[in-house]
């Protein structure tokens, strides 16, 4: 049983801030929990699918984020406490949910978390989610550490229950994946069950009761905008000086950092509680300093509050921050940014240790599919297919997931994303806008996210295209969590596998063929019968991921393959065309294979024009 | 009071995670506050895996310009992707076994002889300790604890902040039970190895 539970109270972990937040949520009651898998917020459903049971919980990976934000929703309306979380750009697919699920007065506390992804490490785009705190009437949380993950989820269910609204966590990368120690509290074992009492003026937003709703909403905000001026949360920190440091997240810790390395004459004000904005608050920092530096990422938004303040009250302050330049606008914050900006707002250079540099070339190391990947197996084989029949100048939409990793060489086929599910949609107006031929990859988790609605739209509009469904039988590129494609839930037990052959096939698909891409001449074929299909075909790449295997599923024994050196005439095609990491050209030209990182695919083996590839003998 | 910082870096797969779980965890046990920052997601598949932990009173784990006191690094080319958070005063352990990416094969990158790494970093920081890793946790009993003697051969650094007990508890807890051995082995033969070069 994992420690996340069973640690006694005032016991110490070194936890993840994904870890943390978990124990928060044991610690207050949680009864429901859903999530759809993504970075960097993922660790928190690995865990819960630990712990939910022994825990006496329920959580479930949801289909997509909209469905896991109805999920937490309704068991909230139902007098349950529930916990919902997804990775920035998730929110936007549980938008339409989100925005009125402030119209709905809630009967238990209900947190929406928003992992943010400055810098981008893992995301397609920087938004910056507080925005959704204001669009969609939720109280804004921002912690700046595990230990605050944990500790504010006591915090953000009584804010949500005095409010009846859903509160809004919003945490960034180097929160989310920061490790510190954390010290316990006592876990308390929610409901189980609730009952759900009607009452459509409650929780039916048509028209007329929507009507009701906001301004009963904006009278809630305008407490809660009381509520925040003393909220324990947002705090000073410093011993008086002439600048005042405007902080939520994680800027909080590296003007901390900066601040009492230099020992600074410096304040600063650790907002958490940062929607509603607590006015009086910030105006009474304003006023007790001469100038205030604004800290945030990603977008100023905070720093337009305080020159609002200055404007409404007529105050004559010098604010640094990004309007002024003084801040970066795009990106994460570091000790480092902290450090120039307040350099800047004291008017010193504040010293730093000398980088050393080198002028040596580094090899290039992106991230890249592993051996054995059944990915990179069904794009060699789409790419023979293609050559073959000679046609020019395909466009290859792509999609969230692994699979993405094809717009790097030797394949360079990744033309166009968007978003989760995009790949069909765009293959529909591509088809639209061009004569070219358009072969969008999606996989099995995006598809069962956002995939139908598009393929549905594109049998309709009688489109001629072709979409391979990548399907390794697991969500991998978050690490591993189960989708409703494989025989496992959240809870970790046996659940109803749903097919992706039959729903395309029941949308009205016209070709939906079946293949395993380990046999390339197979795989190949297919794609060219897609290909010339006069209509919406589907080929269902079926390969399970090499690296990470459903709970209970062992794995097989691993062959291990070597190259024949005399047969070898190194002519580069298994290098150069299939790529894969576990080949290396030796001293002498030749290819060989690292046997600690072969997986035993055997696909190398078809790949290689002179048959010089084979299962290595034992010594 | 002065943070000890340690930038740990390497290829995904090769152990960086757990050994910098092992190392905080054995400052949790010791007592000192440590902060560290992983990077997961895409940035795993195969790619370069840096980990930042400050061990005593931080509030952020991102290290500084200029700011490592002990750079560990599991890969000679590594060891200088990161040179902006090395200064002068810095100490490395390098594991001299080198991974060589899929783009060299594809003539999008060069890998030049592992030394070459190494020595430009020797030249540019205080003390660079070299070992392979990978054959002495051969010698050990199990190559996958490479990782570990990385973690003995840093722990003899001087100033290196937290001592040999705590690390053995925390490996004892971290670690699976029936490779302990081999992994403890691996530790020792780690620290005396730097132990003698660090003389």
């Amino acid at each position: 049983m994992s420690d996340i539970l069973t640690a006694p109270s005032g016991s110490k972990l070194y936890l993840l801030g994904n870890e943390a937040v978990v124990r928060g949520a044991l610690e207050n009651r949680i009864s429901v929990a859903a999530t759809y898998p993504g970075t960097p917020s993922s660790e928190i459903g690995d865990v819960f699918m630990d712990v939910a049971k022994d825990a006496g919980m329920y959580f479930e990976f949801s289909s997509n984020e909209k469905v896991a934000l109805e999920v937490a929703a309704s068991a909230a309306a139902s007098g349950l406490r529930s916990f919902v979380w997804m990775k920035h750009v998730g929110l936007n697919v549980a938008a339409d949910s989100f925005m009125s699920l402030a119209y709905t007065k809630l009967r238990a506390g209900m947190i929406v978390l928003s992992a943010d992804d400055p810098s981008m490490w893992s995301s397609q785009n920087e938004q910056d989610n507080r925005w959704y705190a204001r669009l969609g009437n939720a109280p804004l949380l921002e912690p700046s550490s595990p230990q605050e993950m944990k500790d504010l989820m006591q915090y953000a269910f009584e804010v949500s229950e005095k409010s009846g609204l859903a509160v809004l966590m919003r945490t960034t990368t180097r929160v989310s994946h920061m490790r510190g120690v954390v010290t316990m509290g006592e876990v308390h074992v929610g409901k189980q069950k609730g009952e759900f009492i009607q009452d459509p003026g409650r929780f039916v937003p048509l028209p007329a009761a929507a009507y009701v709703a906001h301004k009963r909403i904006l009278g809630v905000l305008a407490e809660l905008a009381r509520d925040v001026e003393s909220s324990p949360w947002n705090r000073v920190y410093g011993q008086g000086g002439k600048l005042g440091v405007l902080t939520s997240g994680p800027t909080f810790n590296y003007a901390m950092d900066v601040v009492q390395e230099y020992d600074l004459p410096v304040d600063v004000l650790k907002l958490t509680f940062t929607y509603p904005f607590p006015e009086n608050t910030v105006l009474e920092f304003i006023n007790g300093h001469d100038a205030i530096l604004v800290a945030e990422e990603v977008d100023p938004i905070m720093e337009k509050e305080v020159l609002a303040i200055i404007g409404k009250y007529g105050l004559n302050k010098k604010v640094y921050g990004k309007l002024d330049g003084t801040m970066p606008m795009p990106y994460e914050f570091s000790t480092d940014i902290l450090k120039a900006g307040i350099g800047k707002a004291l008017g010193t250079t504040l010293p730093e240790k000398e980088p050393v540099a080198t002028d040596l070339q580094l090899p290039v190391r992106p991230p890249v599919w592993c051996p054995g990947c059944g990915h990179r197996m069904m794009y060699s084989a789409t790419k023979a297919a293609i050559e073959h029949l000679g046609i020019k100048n395909a466009i290859y939409p792509t999609d969230i997931g692994c699979y993405s990793l094809s717009a790097a060489a030797p394949f360079k086929m990744a033309d166009y994303l968007l978003s989760m599910g995009s790949s069909i949609g765009t293959a529909s107006g591509l088809s639209v806008a061009t004569d070219q031929k358009v072969v969008g990859f999606i996989g099995d988790s995006t598809f069962f996210h956002s995939g139908m609605p598009p393929l549905v739209n594109a049998v309709h509009a009688a489109r001629k295209l072709v979409i391979v469904v990548l399907d390794n039988r697991i969500t991998a590129m978050t690490g591993g969590q189960p989708n409703p494609g494989i025989p496992v839930n959240g809870m970790g037990d046996a659940a109803p596998e749903v097919s992706i052959e039959a729903i395309t096939k029941a949308i009205g698909v016209g070709f939906v063929k079946t293949v395993d891409p380990a046999n390339l001449a197979a795989a190949q074929a297919v794609m060219e019968e897609a290909l010339a299909f006069d209509g919406v075909a589907v080929v269902i790449a079926k390969h399970p991921c090499v690296m990470i295997k459903p709970k209970g599923e062992t794995q097989k024994k691993k062959l291990v393959f070597a190259v024949n050196r005399e047969a070898c005439d190194k002519c580069m095609v298994c290098v150069t065309r299939f790529a894969c990491p576990a080949m290396f050209v030796d001293e002498d030209g030749t290819v060989a294979i690292d046997e600690a990182l072969c997986s035993g695919c055997a696909v190398c083996v078809q790949v290689c024009p002179q048959k010089a590839i084979s299962v290595r003998r034992q010594p | 009071m002065k943070t000890y910082n340690i930038y740990i870096t390497g290829v995904g797969g090769q152990g960086v995670v757990r050994t910098s779980m092992v190392l905080g965890l054995a400052c949790v046990r010791k007592g000192v506050n440590v902060v560290m920052s992983e990077i997961h997601g895409m940035a795993q598949r195969g790619g370069s895996v840096p980990a930042e932990m400050k061990i005593g009173d931080a509030y952020s784990p991102i290290i500084e310009r200029g700011g490592t006191d002990l750079l560990i690094s599991f890969e000679p080319a590594e060891s200088l992707r990161a040179t902006d958070k090395l200064s002068k005063d810095t100490v490395a352990v390098v594991n001299v076994q080198p991974i060589v990416p899929v783009t060299v094969a594809l003539g999008q990158s060069k890998y030049m002889e592992p030394v070459t790494y190494i020595n430009e970093l020797k030249s540019r920081i205080r003390k660079v300790v070299v070992l392979n890793a990978e054959d002495i946790a051969r010698e050990a009993g199990n190559v996958l604890a490479l990782n570990m003697v990385m973690l003995g051969a840093s722990s003899a650094v001087p100033g290196f902040p937290i001592e040999r007990e705590y690390l053995v508890a925390a490996m004892k807890e971290n670690l699976p039970a029936k490779a302990i051995d081999a992994n403890l082995r691996a530790f020792d033969m780690g620290f005396e190895q730097a132990t003698k070069d660090l003389a």
